[in-house]
């Protein structure tokens, strides 16, 4: 090993360690913050002296204020029901655009692409005044169907673009074999897209947990919070007083994301950049 | 007169240039569907666009924002009735068209089955086109409209009347000093805060993954596994508990490492510039996994006799990362880098959830670190001026799309995608 190669690998390792400690503190920080006891953080060490279960208790103890039960299972059907609508919607309406040449067809793509573009917090005003005269705060389905509406154009022009790299020839041979648009649709296409469709799937699930702005309009009444907004209500009404129990509660919804999310990044980048790229 | 003349006046009113092609029972459903349009959409057509006229004249009768609601739905409804319309028109035409030529007429059955076959896509993108059109252009519509009115805390329903104003809300945003001021300073830090944060992130990502991706390197796997965690734990999560640890008062940044090394507690949220400084650095952490992981795939796929050719030629490792590396990774991450500009201009999460936008500005709407979105939200939900929201909306969203058409003109996914 000569002199140069030790001192670039020594380098390198110095710096990776460094992010290392970077990255793993605030996370290990967090853990040591949910064992602490008492509510302020003044006292809290990264390794407590008298670790306590007491706050992951109290999540699940259910206040008035504090009802983490619901807002796990709130989140949890908000992003379900997102997840299956708009890989419906995306891949139904992919197939249309990748397979059909209709009248129209070069507008809605068009239209797309414009929409796609447009952050959907425009539509943030029309949500808060309309939702508060019509009586609609407060309504999951609503949020539901705005997430939809969001994630559709976006995700619809990379399954698209996913669908076109499938060759033809596929459908064609099914189609003279006398199977339905349909049947080619779920038999052929849809097995071939699952990297894009774990894709969508993932954004549809994930997104509505990163959501704070949509959620916070129309969301009021603390039963009805998803988990964004009831953590972020926790943390912020006496700052600082109840974070240890805010740190219990995000390592309970962090965990299980977590780990989706390591074991589908492959998928997400081999189809992001793939769809990607073909337009 | 040509037949395919006659035909197109005749379904002025629909059915009618059917019924003159014998075609009756076709004649008969544009007829029906035609009646019944005006029959169901009448009252909301009427009301709509004298609503959305006038936004209302009487107090307590007239409620502005209903009106104006109901106007854009009716919009909405003649776009698909004028749709409807034409398909008559066209129809009647072409089958007038046909007798001219002396060709049989195209039968209801052959049309039937016509409609069947090609409606198929129709059929399966419908609903999604439903839910875009009121989940997300409706709103949209509805925001741009509010733009134009005068529409806040003291015009607004039951117990006043909202009114057209034109451009005046967008000329105020540049006149009324207080107003312009605080555009203007909003605007500079949206896009520093753009430029820096994202820039960041992006040469991060890159620079650790060619770090992690040399081919002696030892605890590969490790190194990705931890690197890519900022990235897979929800990132509100960890902006709140950044806000957390970067507290004045019982932080842990502040109390346990700037205390170890020596230095005196810094005013990370109190101060404007200190919470630039922690937004910045936050962003950094947060979004520097997904670059990382993109870049990777990029690495991973680069041919071993690009650098084998390259060290035969003599190339130090330098010229290798300068030549090779680095023009690989960025032609094939451009359009990922570009998203994360765009991203971050309008990253509404980590504004608020760590500082609220703040610290607060005397006097202003806007806190010392509200970027454009978080300042938008902060004039409708807080101060309840819709009308200025709605005007800045605007004027973000044609800066947003400007820079987004620029890019795919670049990329050419536009052309490609047509």
């Amino acid at each position: 090993m000569n002199k140069a190669k030790f001192f670039r690998l020594l380098i390198s390792h110095a710096i990776l360690i460094f992010m290392v400690v970077i990255i793993i503190y605030p996370l290990l920080w967090t853990v040591g913050a949910s064992f602490n006891p008492g509510n302020s953080l003044i006292s809290t060490t990264m390794i407590p002296q008298n670790p306590t279960l007491d706050h992951y208790r109290e999540l699940f103890a259910g206040s008035e204020s504090l009802q983490y039960v619901q807002w796990y299972l709130n989140s949890l059907k908000i992003s379900i029901f997102t997840m299956i609508g708009a890989v419906i919607c995306v891949s139904f309406t992919a197939y249309a655009f990748s397979r059909f040449r209709f009248k129209g067809r070069q507008n809605a793509l068009t239209l797309f692409l414009l929409l796609q573009m447009i952050p959907q917090f425009s539509a943030l005003i029309a949500l808060f005044v309309l939702a508060q005269i019509l009586g609609m705060m407060n309504s999951h389905w609503l949020l539901i169907l705005l997430y939809i509406g969001g994630l559709i154009p976006l995700n619809t022009y990379l399954m698209k673009g996913y669908m076109d790299s499938i060759p033809m020839d596929l459908d064609e041979s099914a189609k003279i074999d006398g199977a339905s648009n349909t049947r080619i649709f779920l038999q052929i296409i849809m097995p071939l897209s699952k990297p894009m469709i774990a894709v969508v799937a993932m954004t549809g699930f994930t997104g509505p947990l990163g959501d704070f702005i949509l959620a916070s309009t129309i969301l009021r009444s603390p039963e009805y919070y998803t988990l964004p907004i009831g953590l972020y209500n926790l943390v912020n009404d006496v700052m600082g007083a109840s974070f240890t129990t805010f740190a219990a509660g995000a390592i309970l919804i962090s965990i299980p994301i977590a780990i989706i999310f390591l074991l589908l990044q492959k998928n997400f980048v081999s189809g992001l950049t793939a769809g990607g790229t073909k337009g | 007169m040509q037949a395919r003349k006659k035909a197109l006046w005749l379904s002025i009113l629909p059915g009618f240039g059917q019924f003159y092609n014998k075609q009756w029972i076709k004649g008969l459903l544009f007829l029906g569907l035609g009646i019944s349009f005006f029959l169901v959409f009448g009252d909301l057509l009427n009301m709509g666009f004298w609503g959305l006229a006038t936004l209302g004249t009487e107090v307590p009768r007239d409620n502005s924002i209903f009106l104006l609601a109901e106007g854009l739905i009716a919009v909405i409804v003649t776009i698909f009735g004028l749709a409807f319309y034409y398909v008559n028109l066209r129809d009647a035409y072409k089958n007038g068209k046909l007798r001219d030529e002396n060709k049989p007429l195209s039968s209801l059955k052959s049309d039937y089955q016509n409609l069947i076959a090609q409606g198929y896509p129709y059929l399966i993108s419908g609903p999604s086109l439903f839910i875009l059109i009121f989940a997300v252009i409706f709103p949209i519509l509805f925001s741009f409209a509010l733009a134009f009115t005068n529409y806040d805390l003291y015009h607004s329903p039951p117990a006043n009347l909202a009114d057209w104003v034109g451009f005046d809300t967008f000329a105020k945003i540049f006149t009324v000093d207080i107003w312009r001021s605080t555009f203007f300073s909003v605007l500079g830090w949206t896009i520093i805060w753009t430029l820096v944060a994202s820039t960041l992130q992006v040469a991060l990502g890159i620079f650790m993954a060619v770090l992690v991706n040399q081919k002696d390197l030892r605890f590969k796997k490790f190194y990705r596994t931890i690197l890519v965690l900022p990235w897979a734990v929800p990132g509100f999560v960890t902006i709140l508990i950044f806000a957390g640890l970067f507290n004045d008062s019982f932080g842990a940044i502040n109390n346990d490492i700037l205390a170890m090394l020596g230095i005196d507690a810094i005013p990370w949220l109190t101060d404007e510039n200190w919470t630039k400084v922690a937004l910045i650095l936050m962003q950094g952490w947060l979004g520097f996994p997904f670059i990382f992981l993109v870049t990777t795939g990029v690495l991973q796929s680069i041919p071993d006799d690009l650098y084998e050719a390259a060290r035969i030629d003599g190339a130090s490792i330098f010229a290798q990362f300068r030549n090779i590396t680095m023009p690989m990774i960025l032609i094939a991450t451009a359009p990922v880098i570009i998203t994360q500009y765009t991203f971050n201009f309008n990253n509404f999460n980590i504004i608020y959830l760590f500082n609220g936008g703040g610290p607060s500005v005397p006097g202003s709407t806007a806190g010392g670190t509200d970027i454009l979105v978080s300042w938008i939200y902060k004039l409708t939900l807080q101060s309840s001026q819709y009308s200025l929201a709605a005007a800045l909306t605007i004027l973000l969203s044609v800066f947003v799309i400007a820079i987004a058409l620029w890019q795919f003109r670049r990329t050419d996914a536009f052309k490609e995608g047509a």
